[in-house]
C-alpha cells in the first residue's frame, strides 16, 4: 500500500527529515514514534503532498504521491495535529465540504457523512456546531472529516493531543475498526504508550533519521535485557557506588543510570533481583526504593540514543 | 469544479451566517453614509447654507447703514448686529464664522480715500480658522455691499454734497491743469451742486437711484439631467461602501492566515485540489461577497436615499465587479504578506484607512492639494469611488466607466500576482 523510500527534507541548514523509509499495508497501523521535533510531523506533510521532499519518493499502490491535483490523493486521509474544523459550519456541514473535495456528491456523499459521523460516535450531533462540543467531541470530528470519502490509507499526526483517556480511548476503538476494515493507518505519536497499545509496527525516529523499525516484540528483544529493576538510593549513594562491579553480578545484563536512579537489567528478575539488592547492601548503600518492570519502548529509546523519549 | 464550487458555497454560508460581518459590512457603511449624506445635503428643501456673521457697526454713517442693511438682505449670510466684545466671542466659540467691524468714521473717510488713499479705512473682519475657506466669500460679498452702498449714498445721500465739495476742492488746487479745462470741469461741478439743492424733497422726491453690479449670474448645477437633482448621498455610499467592502477584504485575508493556524489550511491542500483551485475559490468568493455587499449598500442607497443610477447600468455593474476583484486580490495579498492573524488586522486596517482617505471616501479628492490629487490617481479606491459617482449621480455613459474599471482590474491583477508569488505554500 505505502512505501516512503530514503526521503530527505531540508529547511536552510537544518535537516528537517534525513532519510526515512519504512511502509505501510491494508490492514496494519505504523506507529512514527519519537520526541517532539524528531521529523515525524515533516514526514507525514510529505507523505499526503503537503511537502515536497528534496530527495526520495512516497508511492501508493505503485503510484507517486504528488501535489495540487494528484489523484492518488484521493486515497489519503489526513488527521492534521490541530483541529482543523470550521466551527461555524454543523459536524455535518464540515464533513460536507470535505467530502465535497474529494469528488463526493449528492447521496453518496450523505451516506458517506452518515457513516463517518456513526463510526465515531457523533450520529446524534450532526447538527451541532463543532463548538458546541468538548475536546474529544472535536478530535473524534477531525477523524470523521478524513474518513469521509472512504480513504485507504490514514495519516494521523498525534490525534490524540489534549484528549481526556476516555476519549481517546473511544478514538482508539475507532482506529481499531479501520484497521479491521483494512485500511493502512500511519499514527504519529510521541506516547509510547499509544504505540505500545495500537501499532502492529514501530518506526522510532529521532533526529530525521529512523533510529529503529519492527514490531513491539521485535524492538524489545533489541534491548540488553526483557525485564529491569530501578532502583532509588539516598542522596549521593549511587554516585559512590562502583557500578561497573554491579555488572558482574550473576543474571545482570545492564546497568545504567537514568536520572536519579540506577536501572538494572536482567532477564529474570526472581533470581536476579535478590542477588542485586544484597550487592547494595554489601557496598553500604541504603535502598530507599526499588521498582521492578518489563522492558518499555522508553527503555528501547534510551538503549538506542541514549536519551529519554521526553527528553 | 464541482470541488471548487463547495469551496465558494462555504465562504459564503459562513460569512452570511456571521451578524457581526453583516452588522459591519452592510450596517455599519449605510449608516455613516447616510450621515455624511445628510451632512452635504442641499436639496432637502432648506437652500444654501447660509453663512453666520457678526457684524458690528461703530461708524452709523449713512454709508455703513446702507452696507449693513445690503448685508442683511443677502441669502448668503446670517447676520448678526452686535457689539465688538460679543462679535469676537461669538468668533471664539464657533458660534459665527467671521465678525465685521466697520469703524468709526468709516463713511467719511471712504470718500475722503477717493482723493486720498492715504486715508483709506480699514475694516476688520475676524474670522474662525477652523473655517478659513468661508473668508474669502465674506470678503467677496463684503466688497459688493461696501460698494454698493458707496454708490448709493453718493448718488442719492449726502456722501454726494461731500464728493462734489472734495471734487471742487481737488480741481481748485490743481496746479497743473489747462485753465480752459479746469474752468469747464468746476462749471460741471457747481451744475451738479445747483441741481442737488434744487431736487424736490418728501413725497416729491423722485424715486432713489440704485448703483448695482451691472451683470447677474444664473447658477446651474450640473447634473445627470434637467430633471436630475444632485444627490449628496450617491458619493456618500461610493465612499462608505468602498471604505467597508475593503475592510472585508481585510477578513478574507486575516481568514485565510486563520485557517493556515488552525490546521485548515493544511487539510485544504492535501485534498486533490490544485493551487489554482484553491486561490480561485477563495478569489471568487471574495469577489461574491463584495459584490453581493455592494449592491446591498446601494439597494439601501436607493431605497431610502433616493439614489439612482443616472448614467449607465452596465458601467455601474463593470466597476462593481472591478471593484469586487479588487477587493478579493486585496485580500489575498494581505494573507500572503501576513504573518500572524492579529499583527496583520491592525496593519491592514491602517493601510485601508490610508487607501479610502486618499481615495476621497471620506473627503471629496478635489479638495486635497494639487500633490495629493496627484498621488491619489495611484490609489485604485480613488477610481472605486470616482467610477461610481460617475455612473450614479454624474450620470456619465459606459464610456466614463472604462478607465476606472480597468485601472481596478490592473491594481487586482498585481495584487494577485504578488499575492501567488509571496504566498507561502508548504508553511
Amino acid at each position: 500500500m505505502l512505501n516512503v523510500t530514503d526521503l530527505h527534507k531540508r529547511y536552510g541548514t537544518r535537516a528537517a527529515v534525513a532519510g526515512v523509509s519504512f511502509a505501510a499495508a491494508p490492514g496494519e497501523i505504523v506507529g512514527l514514534l519519537g520526541p517532539n521535533g524528531a521529523g515525524k510531523s515533516t514526514t507525514v506533510a510529505m507523505l499526503c503532498g503537503l511537502v515536497q521532499p528534496d530527495t526520495g519518493q512516497v508511492t501508493i499502490g505503485g503510484v507517486a504521491v504528488g501535489d495540487g491535483r494528484s489523484a492518488v490523493k484521493r486515497r489519503i486521509g489526513l488527521v492534521p495535529q490541530d483541529l482543523a474544523l470550521y466551527e461555524d459550519l454543523p459536524a455535518l456541514g464540515n464533513l460536507q465540504l470535505f467530502g465535497a473535495l474529494y469528488g463526493l456528491s449528492g447521496p453518496t456523499l450523505r451516506a458517506r457523512c452518515t457513516e463517518a459521523l456513526d463510526l465515531v460516535g457523533l450520529g446524534d450531533r450532526a447538527r451541532d456546531k463543532p463548538r458546541t462540543f468538548s475536546g474529544g467531541m472535536k478530535r473524534r470530528l477531525n477523524l470523521a472529516c478524513a474518513l469521509v470519502h472512504d480513504p485507504d490509507l490514514l495519516l494521523l499526526d498525534e490525534p490524540t493531543t489534549g484528549v481526556d483517556p476516555q476519549s481517546r480511548n473511544a478514538i482508539f476503538d475507532n482506529l481499531e475498526a479501520l484497521r479491521r476494515r483494512g485500511k493502512a493507518l500511519v499514527y504519529t505519536t510521541h506516547y509510547m504508550e499509544e504505540a505500545e497499545r495500537l501499532c502492529d509496527r514501530i518506526v522510532i525516529i529521532d533526529h530525521g533519521t529512523v533510529v529503529a523499525s519492527d514490531t513491539l516484540q521485535g524492538l524489545l528483544h533489541r534491548l540488553p535485557a526483557s525485564a529491569s529493576i530501578e532502583i532509588t538510593t539516598a542522596a549521593g549513594a549511587a554516585e559512590r557506588a562502583d557500578l561497573a562491579a554491579l555488572g558482574d553480578v550473576t543474571g545482570v545484563k545492564s546497568v545504567a543510570r537514568s536520572g536519579g536512579a540506577i536501572v538494572v537489567g536482567m532477564d529474570d528478575p526472581g533470581a536476579t533481583a535478590p542477588a542485586v539488592l544484597a550487592w547494595f547492601t554489601g557496598q553500604g548503600i541504603a535502598v530507599r526504593h526499588f521498582r521492578s518492570g518489563q522492558g518499555t519502548l522508553e527503555d528501547v529509546f534510551l538503549a538506542l540514543t541514549g536519551r529519554q523519549l521526553r527528553d | 469544479m464541482h470541488a471548487v464550487l463547495a469551496l465558494i458555497r462555504n465562504d459564503l454560508r459562513l460569512y452570511f451566517s456571521s451578524r457581526r460581518a453583516l452588522l459591519m459590512n452592510i450596517l455599519a457603511p449605510i449608516l455613516i453614509a447616510a450621515f455624511f449624506g445628510s451632512l452635504f445635503d442641499s436639496d432637502a428643501g432648506k437652500g444654501p447654507m447660509r453663512i453666520p456673521v457678526a457684524v458690528v457697526d461703530l461708524d452709523h454713517s449713512e454709508v455703513s447703514t446702507r452696507v449693513l442693511a445690503a448685508m442683511q438682505s443677502d441669502s448668503a449670510f446670517d447676520i448678526q448686529e452686535l457689539d465688538e466684545a460679543a462679535a469676537g466671542a461669538l468668533v471664539k466659540h464657533g458660534k459665527v464664522r467671521a465678525s465685521v467691524v466697520i469703524p468709526q468714521g468709516f463713511g467719511e473717510r471712504m470718500i475722503a480715500a477717493i482723493f486720498d488713499p492715504a486715508r483709506k479705512p480699514a475694516i476688520a473682519v475676524h474670522y474662525d480658522p477652523s473655517q478659513s475657506m468661508t473668508l474669502a466669500v465674506v470678503n467677496g460679498l463684503l466688497v459688493q455691499h461696501v460698494l454698493e452702498g458707496l454708490a448709493q449714498s453718493a448718488l442719492n445721500g449726502g456722501a454726494g454734497a461731500q464728493l462734489l465739495s472734495g471734487a471742487r476742492a481737488r480741481l481748485a488746487d490743481a496746479g497743473t491743469m489747462n485753465e480752459e479745462r479746469r474752468r469747464r470741469l468746476l462749471a460741471l461741478v457747481d451744475d451738479a451742486q445747483r441741481a442737488r439743492a434744487a431736487a424736490p424733497t418728501g413725497a416729491a422726491a423722485p424715486a432713489p437711484v440704485r448703483l448695482q453690479l451691472p451683470f447677474t449670474t444664473n447658477d446651474e448645477a450640473v447634473t445627470s439631467g434637467p430633471d436630475a437633482h444632485y444627490n449628496s448621498y450617491a458619493h456618500a455610499f461610493a465612499g462608505m461602501g468602498v471604505q467597508f467592502i475593503l475592510f472585508m477584504g481585510i477578513d478574507l485575508g486575516v481568514g485565510l492566515l486563520l485557517a493556515r493556524r488552525l490546521g485548515l489550511w493544511k487539510r485544504l491542500r492535501a485534498a486533490p485540489l490544485s493551487r489554482a483551485a484553491l486561490i480561485g475559490a477563495r478569489m471568487a468568493s471574495g469577489a461574491l461577497i463584495a459584490l453581493i455587499l455592494l449592491l446591498v449598500i446601494y439597494a439601501a442607497a436607493m431605497a431610502l436615499f433616493g439614489v439612482r443610477i443616472e448614467g449607465s447600468v452596465a458601467g455601474f455593474a463593470a466597476v462593481a465587479v472591478a471593484f469586487a476583484l479588487l477587493t478579493a486580490s486585496f485580500g489575498l495579498l494581505i494573507a500572503a504578506l501576513g504573518r500572524t492573524p492579529e499583527a496583520t488586522r491592525g496593519l491592514a486596517v491602517f493601510a485601508t484607512l490610508l487607501l479610502v482617505m486618499l481615495g476621497g471616501a471620506w473627503v471629496p479628492s478635489f479638495l486635497f492639494p494639487e500633490w495629493l490629487q496627484q498621488v491619489s490617481r495611484f490609489v485604485p479606491s480613488r477610481w472605486a469611488v470616482d467610477g461610481f459617482d460617475a455612473m450614479t449621480w454624474r450620470g456619465l455613459g459606459l464610456d466614463a466607466a472604462l478607465a476606472p474599471v480597468a485601472v481596478m482590474l490592473g491594481f487586482a491583477a498585481a495584487f494577485a500576482l504578488l499575492a501567488l508569488w509571496r504566498f507561502d505554500w508548504e508553511e
